[in-house]
């Protein structure tokens, strides 16, 4: 499987803890899959829905013309968005992501509206139609971006993390990054100073199995993304990033972790993106029997689907959820269609906070 | 023969020492490893010890004396092999500077007062290190959000004393060792920042900060913009910028072009004590990421800060260090002293230069420039760094499209020559703007 994840994309088997114990040190548990209730699996249903079609109705407005420049969808990834961000305490927790954003924000129950408006590049986006795709911020629910350099914001989010703990507030940041954004050396030099000053950051890997067109095993030594944190002492954890539950699962260890005190963990989040790298991609370096095969046998909205059919879930009430979201997510087309851009005054205003 | 022990430069600045204490005695033999006295510079106590085996035949300067410069013979050893060829005991750089220092200007003619200063204000002389730590501490006081991280800050220090005494004051929680990890730790300050802190990030030198301009500038500088003025940046990236001397070229170089050119940053490059310390406190104080650039050739140099509670200078504002009416001299940092130098060397021959100090590069305080201009009538920009694409470039430019007409002449940029800054002691000394460059570049200006 080593040097072979295209063809096994997302099977993820979680490796035992004692596995990769190096003796005299303490581990996490190994994780066990959220025993979630029905409502809160319905909830999950609910936004990993509103995820895949706010991207997809995002794919087609880009297909219009009214979205411009770089965006990159999240259709496939959306368990590890709700899995990982359901865990979490709002007003209290941080999350910081690289450009593959929509999802994050989404997840943290930001109004669709205003995430649209900014793709159309709007004064009603959420930043002012100055940030677009990759730079969206959401400081009231202290998401933190949004960030277009691949693995910035895994130091930016050491950074979060760092002031957590200054501030003593018992917060924990949240920081995803990609499999390509874990070559890059600043997410070595962050792990080092957020191990050796135990700070409360949960890092992310989402390995959706290709930087852009490179995939893991031809860009990395070590493909084995969660043992990346282990020379710095960082515990890692690989985990299916296609079932919302095994998320959450890991979710649960993870902040127990690091809300005890123990410094960083690291989870790895095997996933798959079913668009190209972004809008721009034609995807060549895969196969459609590759993608197809995925979505088949390990799409995470199919896969909570059938979980909800076994609880007694009724087909008719999927449908109706079904509904909803489309309502909702044609309602925020609508707005960022219909929204005013900015005042040409605004190309001036938030340079500088203050006058000079 | 006797060998001659020289007064040992310890640090690529050094220039005088006091010799505090010889741990030898006249008649005492010596063998190479010994410690033969504690030598004293502005950073830090230093042992110095033989080199070679002999008697101390004879000590020339006496211990607890101040200000002995570098490279003056403190002592005689003679050898056990008298036959020996004579080897000098330690091989102390020239007894000539690096590179040549402006004398502090402190009582220097017509120089105007800054304006936020009452007339009648008390003075204290200070060091431009020592006001640099005095503004940090002061601020750390008020504000519990502050803290400062980098290379050396806490137990060593600082690498260049700069954060002395901060640890024992505000203990380690605020005053944070960092591992050697320029690009890591710019971006967990940024972040920490963009968390509701307010971080000083020291770079040892701004040469290192190349490893981490990906976060000044993407990450600090934009994201105030980026998210419509929802997250804002307050944070200080500061150390020593442009040569210090005989360092080469990947440690001699001035950045304040390059940070100079970005929107959404504030750069500030001081030149004296008091405008160091006010300048730093509203730095801190700022709402907006900044540069601050220092220049290790200016932290021990001493000047008059008005001993006043809560110093704080306004951004953005240049100050006319020296009012004359022939030609306006600009220039900021470590510049305005060797302009302030030219000035007076012109001065004996009749001409009368001003000379701006910038002091904030980015807003830069066009307004003093131009008023100067239409003064003047000629300007030059003397600029201790390249001139191409550099601050005298921008200020050529300025000066053409908002004060052509009061141009009498074209604006000349005084630089140091556009190389990578050399090791040999001359080649440094002819690579380096100083005093005689500006004269000679006014005088061409002047055709006199």
């Amino acid at each position: 499987m080593a040097k072979s994840p295209a063809t096994k994309p997302a099977k993820a088997k979680a490796p035992s803890a004692s596995g990769d114990a190096i003796a005299n040190r303490e581990r996490p548990d190994t994780p066990v899959p959220y025993k979630a209730s029905k409502e809160e699996l319905l909830e999950f249903y609910k936004q990993m829905l509103l995820i895949r079609r706010f991207e997809e109705k995002a794919g087609q407005l880009y297909g219009l013309g009214l979205i411009g420049g770089f965006c990159h969808l999240y259709i496939g990834q959306e368990a590890v968005a709700i899995g990982l961000q359901s865990a979490l305490t709002p007003g209290k927790d941080s999350v910081i992501t690289g450009y593959r954003d929509h999802g994050h924000m989404l997840a943290y129950g930001i109004d669709p509206n205003i995430i649209m408006a900014e793709l159309t590049g709007r004064a009603a986006g959420i930043s002012r139609g100055k940030g677009g795709s990759m730079h969206m911020f959401s400081t009231e629910h202290k998401f933190y971006g949004g960030h277009g350099i691949v693995g910035a914001q895994v130091s930016l989010g050491a950074g979060l993390a760092f002031a957590h703990k200054y501030n003593n507030d018992g917060g924990v940041c949240l920081a995803y990054f990609g499999d390509g954004a874990a070559n890059q050396g600043q997410v070595y030099e962050s792990f080092n100073m957020a191990e050796l000053w135990k700070l409360p950051i949960i890092f992310v890997i989402e390995n959706n199995q290709y930087a852009m067109g490179t995939s893991v095993n031809r860009a990395s030594a070590e493909d084995q993304l969660y043992r990346r944190g282990e020379s710095f002492r960082i515990p890692g954890l690989q985990v299916d990033g296609m079932d919302v539950l095994a998320v959450r699962g890991a979710a649960e260890v993870a902040l127990d972790w690091v809300r005890s005190g123990k410094g960083p963990i690291l989870l790895e989040m095997k996933t798959y993106r079913y668009r190209g790298h972004s809008m721009s991609d034609p995807a060549k370096y895969r196969s459609r029997e590759e993608v197809q095969s995925v979505r088949e046998k390990s799409d995470p909205i199919d896969g909570c689907k059938d979980d909800l059919l076994a609880m007694g879930v009724k087909e008719d009430d999927l449908k109706a959820i079904e509904k909803e979201i489309r309502a909702i997510v044609n309602a925020s087309a609508e707005f960022a269609e219909q929204a005013p851009e900015p005042e040409l005054s605004e190309l001036y205003t938030d340079v500088l906070v203050e006058n000079y | 023969m006797a060998i001659e022990l020289k007064m040992p430069a310890l640090s690529p600045t050094m220039e005088e020492g006091t010799l505090a204490k010889w741990l030898v005695k006249e008649g005492d033999s010596v063998s190479s490893g010994d410690i033969l006295a504690e030598i004293e510079t502005d950073k830090a106590t230093m042992e110095f010890e033989a080199v070679d085996e002999g008697t101390v035949s004879q000590i020339l300067v006496a211990e607890g004396t101040d200000g002995v410069k570098v490279g003056t013979v403190i002592a005689l050893i003679s050898g056990h092999d008298e036959a020996a060829a004579p080897t000098p005991a330690a091989k102390a750089e020239p007894a000539a500077p690096a590179i040549e220092v402006p004398k502090p200007v402190v009582a220097a003619p017509k120089t105007a007062a800054d304006p936020a200063v009452p007339a009648g204000t008390a003075m204290a002389t200070v060091t431009v290190r020592e006001a640099l730590r005095d503004a940090m501490a002061e601020e750390m006081r008020a504000d519990e959000r502050i803290f400062v991280m980098g290379e050396e800050v806490a137990e060593y220090q600082g690498a260049y004393k700069v954060t002395q005494g901060l640890l024992e004051e505000f203990g380690p929680r605020r005053v944070i060792d960092t591992p050697i990890t320029e690009y890591g730790f710019a971006g967990i300050g940024t972040g920490a920042a963009m968390g509701g802190l307010r971080p000083i990030i020291e770079f040892m030198t701004f040469n290192f900060a190349m490893q981490a301009i990906d976060h000044i500038i993407n990450s600090a500088a934009k994201t105030n913009y980026m998210s419509g003025g929802q997250m804002r940046c307050p944070i200080v990236f500061r150390g020593p910028n442009g040569a210090a001397a005989r360092v080469g070229a990947q440690h001699s170089q001035n950045y304040a072009p390059w940070y100079a050119s970005v929107p959404g940053l504030i750069v500030i490059s001081p030149y004296d004590a008091a405008d160091a310390k006010g300048l730093l406190k509203a730095a801190i104080r700022c709402e907006d990421p900044v540069v601050f650039l220092e220049n290790e050739l200016m932290y021990g140099r001493s000047f008059e800060v008005p001993a006043i509670d809560d110093y704080v200078l306004p951004i953005g504002k240049a100050r006319i260090v020296r009012d004359g009416r022939d030609v306006t001299i600009v220039s900021y940092s470590i510049g305005v002293g060797f302009s302030l130098d030219a000035a007076e060397k012109l001065a004996a021959d009749g001409i009368d230069a001003e000379v701006i100090d910038l002091r904030t590069i980015r807003p830069l305080d066009k307004a003093t420039i131009l008023a100067s201009l239409a003064k003047t009538n000629r300007l030059v920009v003397a600029e201790e760094g390249w001139a191409t694409c550099s601050i005298g470039s921008e200020i050529a430019a300025i000066c053409m499209e908002e004060g052509f007409d009061d141009l009498d002449a074209p604006v000349l940029r005084i630089a140091n020559e556009d190389v990578p800054m050399p090791y040999a002691a001359n080649l440094e000394r002819a690579a380096l703007i100083n005093a005689d460059k500006i004269v000679g570049g006014v005088r061409k200006l002047l055709g006199r």
